[in-house]
């Protein structure tokens, strides 16, 4: 048989209803996969493979009887931050250690209705905060792909996956699973979707629920897939997302059929090229990419459009003021006594002391200590609310945008996959990694990032692609047609497997 | 912006955080850094400029103002490190 892994999701949901394998052997194969794989890559936390088989099981019946659901029998991999009832939810903390949720996230739940199976907790960055991955308790993760010398050998060192879904997109581009759950509140879907050749769309703030999900920043948390493909991030993306009376945030609109749409092409589309992403230092192969976008776009009909968001240059370091004072109010939760940790101290300010700085990671304590600052009595105004009204501007300039353009194309990073240890000594240069990828958080705004290259070194890049809120359905169409200009990007060696 | 160790304490002390003398002066040169970082934000004129509160104009949702969940202590308590007939278990806090 062939090597049922290697499917895109499409491809195993058509296998499937056309009976050529069945749910369980789907499932048995990505369990097989797993085992001998995750001691290389560390993308899975925890594997849930008699909860997968028993998943399968019910799926094979369904199908049997001709009562396949949307996903019926697709297995996934779900990253640590949504809760998954019974199941290690730890948003890959210490501080969290023992955790099981007794109840399921909204977009999880929203899957297993539509049929998909759990194979397992996908690694990540700590509470999400960090762009290789390299921040988990439970270690990093390994990029499958690795860089190629002069020579053509490919080196063993290793490289980082991207981050925070760092395991959701080693997994996807490992074969591990066929699409993976994954949140983005600066960039952590679409960066590490670039550093591995995978797709990975942040839809519009409010499109998915967040409720379930372990949260960051409240007002930039967004979840969304990792796939293979675009046709595939777009069925992913339409089962995940629903309107829930659970989240207010989320909004009360129909969630259109994405993949239906798809191969509509851009003739006519208009494409904004924003001249203030053109940063200084950026690597000429990075451009050599954006302009080879711009060529296929234009080359499948579009007409493309320069453009100026003045305020792109504020937007990190307004992040850097509003993700913090979230998550410093929404991580104080972690207190010793309600969940996880606990470690014992004189009394009870002692313990909370103890606890938190004990389950704690260096990178979310040091954003702890920057949210409490900047929120602490007298630096309100200057720091969180001016950082609010600075988001206001970054999202007035693509309003103003939206009249000459429909859809903005831009690299998704700045440079292709490091290695491990690279960067993590600097916390600004870290936070360089989602320099394209932040803005859409502070608008609220809809993003994927699509393969589109590979570096000097033989790894993947990204493109971006920007659109209005709610327009995910042009993001799909303008992607798909990057896709098929540029191919898919596979890791030339499987030496995972 | 210059935070000084002192500044570091009183702020991991809000946080509920404890530190050690040598995290307090390395946090000291980290959280500065990052401070100077967003000090370009300055340069910014915000002036008559909304801050946002949302990404696209919804009107706040409103429901009855009934009971809809509840009656689950012992799913609430069920992961804390300590916990006793519903109730989570800590250290004396009165005298």
């Amino acid at each position: 048989m062939t090597d049922l892994t290697r499917l895109t999701l499409a491809e195993a949901r058509d296998g499937l209803r056309a009976k050529t394998f069945t749910a369980t052997e789907l499932t048995g194969a990505f369990i097989a996969a797993i085992e001998t794989a995750n001691p290389k890559l560390n993308a899975f936390i925890v594997a849930t493979p008699e909860q997968a088989l028993a998943m399968a099981q019910i799926s094979d019946n369904r199908l049997a009887k001709g009562e396949g659901r949307p996903l019926e029998g697709l297995p996934l991999g779900i990253k640590d931050l949504f809760a998954t009832k019974g199941v290690h939810t730890q948003a890959a903390s210490h501080v969290l250690d023992g955790f099981k949720p007794r109840y399921e996230s909204t977009v999880t739940q929203n899957l297993w209705d539509a049929g998909a199976i759990m194979l397992g907790k996908l690694n990540m960055d700590e509470f999400a905060m960090g762009s290789s991955n390299e921040t988990s308790y439970y270690g990093g993760v390994v990029n499958p792909w690795r860089r190629r010398a002069k020579s053509g050998a490919l080196s063993n060192d290793k490289l980082v996956p991207g981050g925070s879904s760092g395991g959701s997109s080693a997994a996807v581009s490992a074969d591990l699973c066929l699409a993976a759950t994954a949140t983005d509140t600066g960039g952590s879907i679409r960066q590490p979707a670039a550093l591995t050749g995978t797709v990975g769309i942040k839809p519009t703030y409010g499109r998915c629920s967040r409720w379930g999900i372990v949260a960051f920043a409240s007002s930039l948390d967004q979840a969304g897939p990792i796939a293979k493909t675009v046709r595939d991030a777009a069925i992913m993306l339409r089962h995940m997302a629903s309107h829930d009376a659970k989240d207010t945030t989320s909004v009360d609109m129909a969630v259109p059929d994405y993949e239906a749409m798809l191969g509509k092409g851009v003739k006519g589309l208009r494409v904004g090229v924003p001249k203030e992403y053109r940063v200084d230092g950026m690597a000429a192969e990075i451009d050599t990419l954006w302009q080879q976008g711009i060529d296929w776009l234009k080359a499948a009909g579009a007409t493309i459009h320069d453009i100026s968001l003045p305020h792109t240059k504020y937007a990190l370091p307004a992040y850097y003021i509003v993700a913090p004072a979230e998550a410093s109010s929404n991580l104080a939760r972690y207190d010793g006594v309600r969940y996880g940790l606990r470690v014992p101290g004189e009394d009870l300010v002692d313990t909370y002391e103890r606890s938190r700085a004990e389950g704690f990671g260096k990178e979310v304590r040091r954003r702890i200590l920057i949210g409490t600052y900047v929120l602490s009595a007298g630096y309100y105004d200057a720091y969180y609310l001016k950082a609010q009204k600075v988001r206001t501007l970054i999202k007035r300039d693509f309003d103003e945008a939206w009249d000459k353009v429909d859809v903005v194309l831009t690299p998704t990073t700045p440079s292709p996959a490091f290695a491990a240890g690279e960067k993590s000594g600097d916390p600004l240069a870290m936070y360089l990694e989602d320099i394209f990828t932040v803005t859409v958080n502070m608008a609220g705004l809809p993003g994927i990032s699509v393969p589109a290259g590979l570096s000097a070194q033989g790894t993947p890049l990204g493109l971006q692609l920007i659109g209005k809120p709610f327009d995910e359905t042009t993001l799909f169409q303008a992607a798909q047609v990057i896709e098929d200009a540029a191919g898919r990007f596979i890791a030339p060696e499987r030496w995972w497997a | 912006m210059h935070v000084d160790e002192a500044t570091v304490r009183r702020v991991a002390r809000l946080a509920r955080l404890r530190i050690t003398d040598e995290e307090a002066k390395g946090l000291e040169g980290e959280l500065s850094g990052i401070l100077d970082w967003v000090e370009q934000l300055n340069e910014v004129d915000v002036a008559g400029v909304e801050p946002m509160t949302r990404v696209v104009p919804i009107a706040m949702k409103m429901r009855e103002d009934v009971v809809t969940d509840g009656g689950k202590a012992a799913d609430v308590t069920a992961n804390a490190p300590m916990s006793e007939d519903g109730f989570f278990v800590v250290p004396k806090v009165v005298e």
